[in-house]
């Protein structure tokens, strides 16, 4: 079995996988980081994002070995050493962008890609940015609420409650 | 001033560091020394004989531990179903078998043929491809109408037809119903369908059996709204172990909606597999997997007919409605379109007398079973709908048509036997008309047609029944089971608290909600407060999380638990402070005596229980636990009223949604931002239903739905911001937080909302149509603007 090695969330990480196996398997049963999801098998809920060489990537889009030598982030590498939450995080917080949080972590990444590459984006493009991450259960009302917030503007009255 | 603790506080959610630093720990993330994992082989044929299944060549395979079968479960008992209709002629429903793994039969795509345990899953799935089977295929029956034809083929031959029952309520009220039919001034009838959906929790099943040779233990991790109630099923009927023999854990929950009630034949078999291998047994659904084998919903055909008289009041309601249970009844199943439903078929109006006929039918498709709001969507539709039609066919306004209709007088008793405790129907559509800005609609609806867009506006109201349910009166009805609620408060000699709930959370935020209850009650901080439920280890009893019934029955159990404690703890007091207990009031965490300066704190008195130095020892034991079972007397009616506005684009057919506005009344509220989002995540199942989600078979009952390529579920850019209010309260009388619940409102209340909205914008453009069958998708609205 061939071997692979990546920086995750900062750290080295290496393991021995089969050719088939997909960078979400690897990082949730090898390397125990079981923060990404797995929510579907057509590559469409967006539960499995994670970052590769700075690109939002669905982890279970990608193999394992496709990773080899890259520099990937998942959900537990966003937070601060000290465990001071990201401003997409601390966002999704404030506002109660998650229920039953299993869609969040994919949520989270690929909001941090979007305010990466457009700091201040309108409603619109937060919600067809979201189109491949699919939440069952906030009907999206705060989750969109809470990216906006995360880019610094100002929400209150978007809709009141 | 918004309050910042306690009840009604938007208090922050604990939960949510977990879960946004990927630290949760949902039924997958379980791992388990030395575990096997199983892959289902399942059927690809809707209905077929099964001749050979031949495993010898799989069992060579690398990495397979063993091969179960349907013969490997002679013996043990099958998926009990949970509630036993009568049906009109005071017979009891027929009732199929139900095995863990298919014996004899395949009944619907999906059903599981063998299961193959192996090291790894690859190596399951590889082997299962191995496996040699010969299955004679049958004629399917997909149709619920051709289903029920004296030669339609049978989905279990032991029975005498595919009629599990034939449900008439109140039957003794039908000749009366009919007659008001024949003196109508006007009668408005409506044919349609409620569209099967699938319920698509973001984390797909999953289940790990566990065995401990040592203890003749049995665990399963599990993907649970209700470990206790798996507990009970799995252990007593199917496979035979006794409770304390049998632990049940559902750890972090990631969405239910109803799907993840029911016992289901994975978690039966990782558990048996377990004990007959000594070794855990692991199972994830594919989202593939959980599409042919997780209950669906709805899926409902409907004549439904209002009569009204001269002054156009509502006189009467008669419907006639096939229910799909699919091939076998999943676990409160039958109870959906009858109990569910039936009994909210008076809405908010005062009709007089109302008849429901309900079919409930077997087909070769997935089991349906209930799914957010259950049989009480299926009612508000039909209801909403022919009210609409109704309207239009009178030339009246539908909202006045509504108000004239709506009862005023509480507690009120419908003829479908229930009885709302309170409520104020005409509150919540004032409310609804200021939020959704009624009045400025014929404005942008100019705007619209100036863009050449159709704009239409949808208004209707909902009510439900909740916090499901006076056990000896569902008893009576057919269910199997108590529905009640359990806590234990135990109060640590510190006096930090943990509460044990027999309700379980999968989104809803208990961790949070159920604290400030609690820290109101006592006037301690709420992070002294800790949350333990899913583990039917930890938690003595419980019924579960289904039905918007947490906070209206397990935070009821809660609070009697917590007076219990209280009651106790005043006694302490008064022996520490040598007062009466009579003159001892709690207040801010601080026990002190009426008219002195004397006090005790909170941590004093729980300290004093533990450390019994200075304690009435002769009058009460140490310690300071309750447990309390609440059992409540009556449903809970939340109520509301609901506005769309859509855009149709007439060349297309695309609808989108411009406004949404919820004006709801759920009685008191503990945590106003989790309630907000409840509602957001009810509206944006609803507006799927209504716009884009529908499960289909083709007539050979292929799965044509069978992933989310198929299946359109809402994502953020089919939804608006929606505008959400909970300020009208009439507060629940007979529980003692006067609390509804909200789970369902929004699911319920909302497709006819938008379906309404839709006919109203294209009969706005000239088209003559009443109705057009969910989901409204542009294909069926462009082809209903061009019939
Ligand atoms: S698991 Fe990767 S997109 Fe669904
Ligand atoms: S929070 Fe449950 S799926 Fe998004």
């Amino acid at each position: 079995m061939p071997e692979v090695t990546m920086t995750v969330n900062g750290k080295p990480a290496s393991g021995e996988v089969e050719g088939r196996t997909l960078l979400v398997q690897f990082l949730r049963e090898d390397l125990n980081l079981t923060g990404t999801h797995v929510g579907c098998d057509t590559s469409q809920c967006g539960a499995c994002v994670v970052h590769v060489d700075g690109q939002a990537v669905k982890a279970c889009t990608m193999l394992a070995a496709e990773a080899d030598g890259a520099e990937v982030t998942t959900i537990e590498g966003m937070a601060a050493p000290d465990g001071t939450l990201d401003r997409v995080q601390e966002a999704f917080k404030e506002h109660h962008g998650l229920q039953c949080g299993f869609c969040t972590p994919g949520m989270v990444m690929s909001a941090a890609a979007l305010l990466r590459d457009t700091p201040k984006p309108t409603e619109a493009e937060v919600r067809e940015y979201l189109e491949g991450n699919i939440c069952r259960c906030t009907g999206y009302h705060n989750i969109v609420k809470a990216i906006m917030a995360a880019s610094g503007q100002e929400v209150s009255a978007l809709a009141a409650e | 001033m918004p309050k910042d603790h306690g009840i009604g506080a938007s208090s922050k959610r604990r939960e949510d560091e977990r879960f946004l630093t990927g630290v949760g720990n949902y039924t997958d993330d379980i791992n388990l020394r030395g575990q096997a994992y199983v892959h289902f082989l399942r059927s690809d044929v809707a209905h077929g004989k099964i001749n050979k299944v031949d495993t010898s060549a799989a069992e060579a395979m690398p990495g397979v531990v063993r091969i179960f079968t349907g013969a490997d479960f002679d013996g043990v008992g099958g998926l009990p179903c949970g509630w036993q209709v009568t049906d009109k002629h005071g017979q009891p429903m027929q009732e199929p078998a139900h095995p863990v793994l298919a014996q004899g039969k395949v009944r619907h795509v999906g059903d599981p043929i063998a299961a193959v345990v192996a090291e790894t899953a690859a190596k399951a799935r590889d082997a299962a491809e191995a496996i040699e089977y010969d299955i004679d295929e049958l004629p399917a029956v997909i149709d619920m109408k051709k289903a029920v034809q004296p030669d339609a083929p049978k989905v279990h031959d032991d029975l005498e037809s595919n009629l599990c029952y034939d449900w008439g309520f109140v039957e003794e009220n039908k000749p009366a119903v009919d007659e008001a039919f024949e003196k109508a001034a006007h009668v408005t009838t409506l044919e349609l369908v409620n569209n099967r959906l699938i319920a698509n929790p973001m984390e797909p099943r999953v289940a790990v059996g566990d065995y401990a040779r040592a203890t003749d233990e049995s665990t399963l991790y599990t993907t649970s709204q209700n470990p206790h109630v798996i507990r009970l099923l799995m252990g007593a009927f199917v496979l035979g172990i006794p409770e304390h023999k049998l632990r049940v854990v559902a750890p972090d929950v990631g969405g239910g909606f109803g799907t993840k009630i029911f016992h289901y034949a994975e978690e039966a078999f990782c558990t048996f597999a377990a004990r007959a291998l000594a070794r855990p047994v692991k199972w994830t659904a594919s989202r593939s997997e959980a599409f042919m084998s997780d209950a669906h919903g709805r899926d409902h055909v409907t004549k439904i007919e209002l009569a009204l008289d001269a002054d156009n009041n509502f006189t009467a309601l008669r419907t006639d409605t096939y229910a799909n249970m699919g091939a076998y009844l999943s676990t409160f199943a039958p109870s959906v379109p009858t109990w569910l439903h039936g009994t909210l078929m008076a809405g908010n109006y005062k009709t007089p007398l109302i008849y429901v006929n309900v079919k409930a039918v077997f087909t070769n498709t997935v089991p349906v079973d209930a799914y957010r709001g259950a049989g009480r969507p299926e009612a508000t539709f039909q209801l909403e709908r022919v009210i609409d039609k109704a309207a239009i066919e009178l030339g009246v306004d539908p909202i006045e048509l509504r108000r004239k209709n709506f009862i005023t007088e509480f507690p009120y008793e419908t003829p479908v036997a229930v009885a709302y405790d309170t409520g104020d129907y005409h509150a919540t559509m004032d409310k609804l008309e200021e939020i959704a800005d009624l009045s400025g609609f014929e404005a942008r609806r100019k705007e619209s047609a100036a863009r050449g867009r159709l704009r239409g506006l949808g208004v209707n109201t909902y009510i439900e029944a909740c916090g499901i349910a006076p056990s000896n009166l569902v008893g009576q009805l057919g269910a199997r089971a108590g529905l009640y609620e359990s806590a234990t408060v135990r109060v640590n000699a510190t006096g930090s608290i943990s509460v044990m709930t027999g309700s379980h959370s999968h989104g809803q935020g208990h961790e949070t909600a159920f604290p400030q209850v609690v820290a109101d009650m006592l006037g301690i901080d709420e992070s002294m407060i800790d949350i333990v439920h899913g583990d039917t280890a930890r938690v003595p009893m419980g019924m579960g999380t289904y039905g918007s019934r947490s906070l209206a029955v397990g935070g009821s159990a809660m609070v009697r638990a917590t007076e219990k404690v209280i009651n106790k703890a005043k006694k302490i007091a008064a022996h520490l402070m040598e007062a009466s207990e009579a003159d001892i009031e709690l207040k801010d965490g601080q026990f002190t005596v009426a008219g002195t300066d004397k006090s005790v704190a909170w941590g004093d008195v729980t300290l004093a229980a533990y450390v019994p130095h200075n304690y009435p020892l002769e009058d009460i034991e140490p310690g300071l636990e309750e447990t309390a079972f609440y059992d409540p007397s009556n449903f809970t009616y939340p109520s509301g009223a609901y506005a769309c506005e859509v855009e149709v684009d007439p060349e297309t057919g695309k609808v989108t949604i411009e406004r949404f506005a919820a004006a709801d009344d759920f009685g008191n509220i503990i945590n106003p931002m989790i309630v907000d989002g409840q509602v957001h995540g009810g509206i944006g199942q609803g507006i799927g239903q209504a716009l884009l989600e529908g499960c289909a078979y083709d007539e050979n009952g292929q799965l044509i739905t069978g992933s989310y390529m198929d299946y359109a579920m809402p994502r953020a850019d089919d939804v608006p911001f929606y505008q959400v209010d909970h300020s009208c309260q009439t507060p629940c009388t007979h529980n003692p937080l006067g609390v509804k619940g909200c789970g369902e409102a929004g699911a319920i209340g909302s497709p006819p909302a938008v379906v309404n909205a839709v006919v109203n914008a294209l009969r706005s453009g000239g088209h003559d149509l009443t109705h057009i069958d969910m989901p409204l998708s542009p294909s069926r609205v462009w082809q209903a603007m061009n019939a």
